[in-house]
């Protein structure tokens, strides 16, 4: 393993997680479509969509990290992956911004006619941005990108067997995985028949993901034939191995009704996947660029490599802070009255001299910033403006 | 299609920026004292930030599919320089979604307290991810750190690009505070607004009150911080300046104009003001300004269309202190806003002409460097797609932004009208969170 090849570790496991948690997202919205109507519908909608609110938005900066970390370490294979696949890109792009609209519509419905019209809205971007996504990984897989702008057919690209066979399986594994977080939910939340529906749509949509995978395999060695022959018997075969048992032991966790192991085993069937393509498409990136010749200089290697490892040490406290609130059911149900005789009651907070300060801090920064001319006065002056709004604030802050 | 997903983008972030920290004051306000008051206020803001912050989401995704999608040779050549920036940018990005996400839905179910700490990280990630963002922008106004060879970047050092540079420190304070300023008069609009409508009681006042204390601050350090910036850019891009002003020949004591119009290398119909933007921008009335004559007509951006977002920005800049002006006076001496019916008009005038100077701002900026992507380095032509398709797409993007628009302002408007809860402390359904 060489530094240039750490970034592209970093993102592939941006991209396992993107799919697991993104994917169990996307799977969500897709039985919201596949739940037709009535009482029982509704509670199968509502449930999809309390489920995952808390958590969603975090699950899709995933992907922008794994387009930022791309993009920074191997600038040369972004900009051909980006105008050769620029269509489903696009599509991909208007389905992520129609599913989020849908969230932040969802919070104004009043009736539960308008809510079935948001949630449609979801459900159908809800499959259209999975399935682009995978034809774009299909593409990529299948070696149809080369160096350029654009470097390939711009329809032939995603327009294929492997990138049409990668986005169903995208699509049905997001369902799959949305299943049997969804059973694992319901049953913490004691809601045991939405538990044993979810849980026969998970035996269900694993069965066929399970299908569309092996049919893949098939496709693959038509269509990329170096791809299938590393995969199969190659450097790939223990990483397809394992996501193919833990597919097989999730299904059997799901049967017997343990949920809970069974998220994990899920999980580890999606990162496996990917490890294994990764493994059989190394040391090409592209079809004629190789890891090492698409990678930035060495400096921003280091720059990038020390940000992630920095930027990681922030985000999983803070992602298990998120989680261990959603797995516990702290986010959502009804609320505990809070207690407001701890509350430390003080008497309404002087007003002071805030307004003084604040007025000396706004002669300080405009002698500074404007009147004076080196840099550090410059900063000294901003400063000094900063500090007069907070203080400004601090004093006219409403008191009554 | 950039620069239209760029001003859906921003108002957005803007209340990214800002909301966080107004709500956080109100809410440890409701801390300190138990009035319910302010928690009801804090739990509509709240709101409202659930609902932005959505839409920043989305609008924030496709702006990263863009630098691919519009940009992939400015992103193939230099992703290597400017890249970090937004890779700690979505790690920022993470952290607000992260804790947005427990603070909205942890109102009755996390304690006050550990409530109130969970919404520090994002008035925190709100200021990181924008000191980001204006990084990169920085370093296409200003590159540096690194050397190009053959058209390739070699030689590179990206923290000293994007965090050594002298352009970074004025865009960003000039940025944040625009963020407090729109986010604050909006918020101010709405109630002042409501005053017009026959409705304020305790709650509207108190909202207006803390809204306007934090726009009318941000704009009167604004106009210093401007300054700033114009000083900035005479002396680093001087050719941008040239077309703020629609100077055509190098001058010696220039003049500013106000309104007119710019055509062969000078301003017809406007209204000098003698000298001034030497003074302005080099503190002597003698000073030199370079004119747009110093370069080639093929380096030179859009005369007119720079200068008319500018004059538009500043002009409005000017309003909106002097209004600025007027309630601090009036808080000071009277120790209460101001009561007519004028003032509460101009209020609801504030909200939107903040977002035009936003918006005008940006045009400046990024106009102004035109036709340059990163100045003299690479140019916008060389950067963009060669895969086709742009009207295509800028038609289906345009009509899907104009959805959203209209999605998000009718769910405001909604919010506005549903009530809070029905029993002020619990809820049973907790679609909405809050």
């Amino acid at each position: 393993m060489h530094l240039y090849d750490l970034p592209l570790a970093f993102a592939l496991a941006g991209l396992a997680l993107y799919v697991v948690l993104g994917g169990a997202d996307f799977g969500a919205g897709l039985w919201q479509l596949l739940a037709g109507r009535g009482d029982r519908a509704a509670a199968i909608r509502d449930h999809a969509h309390h489920a995952m609110a808390p958590v969603w938005e975090a699950n899709h900066v995933w992907l922008i990290f794994v387009l930022t970390v791309v993009w920074t370490a191997y600038p040369s294979a972004f900009s051909s992956i980006a105008s050769t696949l620029s269509i489903p890109l696009f599509v991909a792009g208007i389905g992520i911004v129609l599913r989020g609209g849908a969230y932040a519509l969802r919070a104004g419905t009043e009736s539960s006619r308008e809510r079935r019209r948001v949630d449609a809205v979801f459900a159908l971007s809800s499959l259209l941005t999975p399935f682009a996504l995978g034809t774009i990984a299909g593409g990529i897989a299948s070696g149809r990108v080369h160096v350029g702008n654009p470097g390939g057919s711009l329809v032939s690209s995603w327009l294929n067997p492997t990138s049409l066979t990668i986005g169903t399986l995208a699509v049905s594994s997001a369902a799959y995985l949305a299943a049997v977080f969804l059973s694992g939910d319901a049953t913490r939340d004691g809601q045991h028949e939405l538990a044993e529906r979810f849980r026969l749509r998970a035996l269900a949509a694993g069965v066929a993901a399970g299908g569309v995978a092996l049919a893949g395999i098939a496709v693959l060695r038509f269509d990329a034939h170096r791809l299938f022959t590393r995969l199969t018997q190659g450097i790939g075969q223990p990483a397809l191995i394992l996501s193919v048992l833990a597919g097989v032991t999730t299904l059997a966790l799901v049967w017997r009704r343990r949920y809970e192991p069974a998220r994990y085993s899920a999980a580890l069937a999606v990162a496996a996947t990917i490890l294994g393509w990764a493994l059989a498409q190394q040391p090409r990136l592209l079809r004629n660029l190789t890891i090492q010749q698409a990678a930035a200089p060495r400096s921003t290697q280091i720059a990038l490599v020390v940000a992630v490892l920095g930027g990681a040490v922030i985000l999983f406290p803070s992602l298990a802070v998120l989680f261990r609130l959603t797995l516990a059911g702290r986010l959502n149900g009804a609320g505990r009255l809070a207690d407001l005789t701890s509350l430390a009651r003080h008497a309404r907070p002087t007003a002071g001299g805030g307004g003084r300060v604040a007025a000396a801090a706004l002669v300080a920064g405009i002698g500074f910033l404007t009147v004076a001319d080196a840099a550090w006065a410059h900063a000294i002056g901003v400063a000094s403006l900063l500090a007069f709004v907070a203080c400004g604030y601090r004093a006219l802050l409403p008191r009554e | 299609m950039q620069a239209l997903s760029f001003a859906v983008h921003i108002p957005l972030v803007c209340f990214g920026i800002a909301l966080p920290a107004l709500l956080l004051s109100v809410e440890w306000l409701y801390l300190r004292t138990g009035d319910e008051l302010y928690r009801t206020l804090a739990r509509r803001w709240t709101r409202i930030m659930a609902a932005l912050f959505a839409a920043g989401v989305v609008t924030g995704t496709i702006l990263s599919f863009e630098m691919g999608l519009l940009w992939p040779n400015f992103t193939g050549t230099f992703g290597s320089v400017f890249g970090l920036g937004f890779a700690i940018e979505g790690f920022s990005f993470f952290l607000e979604a992260i804790f947005i996400g427990i603070y909205i839905y942890g109102w009755n179910r996390l304690s006050p307290w550990a409530h109130f700490a969970s919404g520090i990280p994002i008035a925190l990630a709100g200021f990181t991810g924008s000191l980001m963002v204006i990084s990169v922008n920085a370093w296409m106004n200003h590159p540096g750190g690194f050397r190009l060879e053959h058209g390739k970047p070699v030689d590179v050092h990206p923290f000293r690009a994007l965090f050594e540079n002298s352009y970074l420190w004025h865009e960003l304070i000039h940025m944040y505070l625009a963020a407090y300023m729109v986010a604050g008069f909006l918020l101010a609009s709405a109630y002042a607004w409501d005053r017009l409508r026959g409705r304020f009681g305790r709650y509207e006042r108190t909202a207006l009150t803390a809204a306007l204390a934090a726009a009318t601050l941000a704009s009167i350090a604004q106009a210093f911080v401007g300054d700033w910036n114009g000083r900035t850019v005479a002396a680093e891009q001087p050719t941008k300046l040239a077309a703020f002003e629609g100077i055509g020949r190098t001058t010696r004591g220039a003049d500013v104009h106000v309104l007119g119009w710019y055509s062969h290398g000078r301003v017809e119909y406007g209204i000098p003001l003698p000298r001034l933007l030497s003074l302005l921008a080099f503190h002597s009335t003698h000073a030199t300004v370079q004119g747009l004559d110093a370069v080639a007509p093929a380096d030179r951006p859009p005369v007119n269309v720079v200068r008319f977002a500018f004059q538009a920005m500043v002009g409005v800049g000017v309003l909106l202190v002097l209004l600025s002006i007027a309630v601090l006076t009036v808080r000071i001496r009277r120790k209460r806003l101001p009561e007519s019916i004028w003032f509460h008009r101009a209020l609801v005038a504030a909200g939107p002409l903040s977002v035009v100077a936003l918006i005008a701002g940006w045009i400046v900026t990024e106009v102004g460097r035109q036709p340059w992507v990163v100045y003299r380095v690479m140019r916008t032509s060389q950067a963009v797609t060669g895969a086709g398709g742009i009207p295509v797409g800028y038609g289906a993007l345009a009509a899907v932004y104009l959805a959203l628009a209209i999605g998000v302002a009718w769910v405001l408007l909604r919010l506005r009208r549903l009530p809070l809860d029905d029993s002020p402390l619990l809820r049973a359904d907790p679609v909405e969170g809050v």
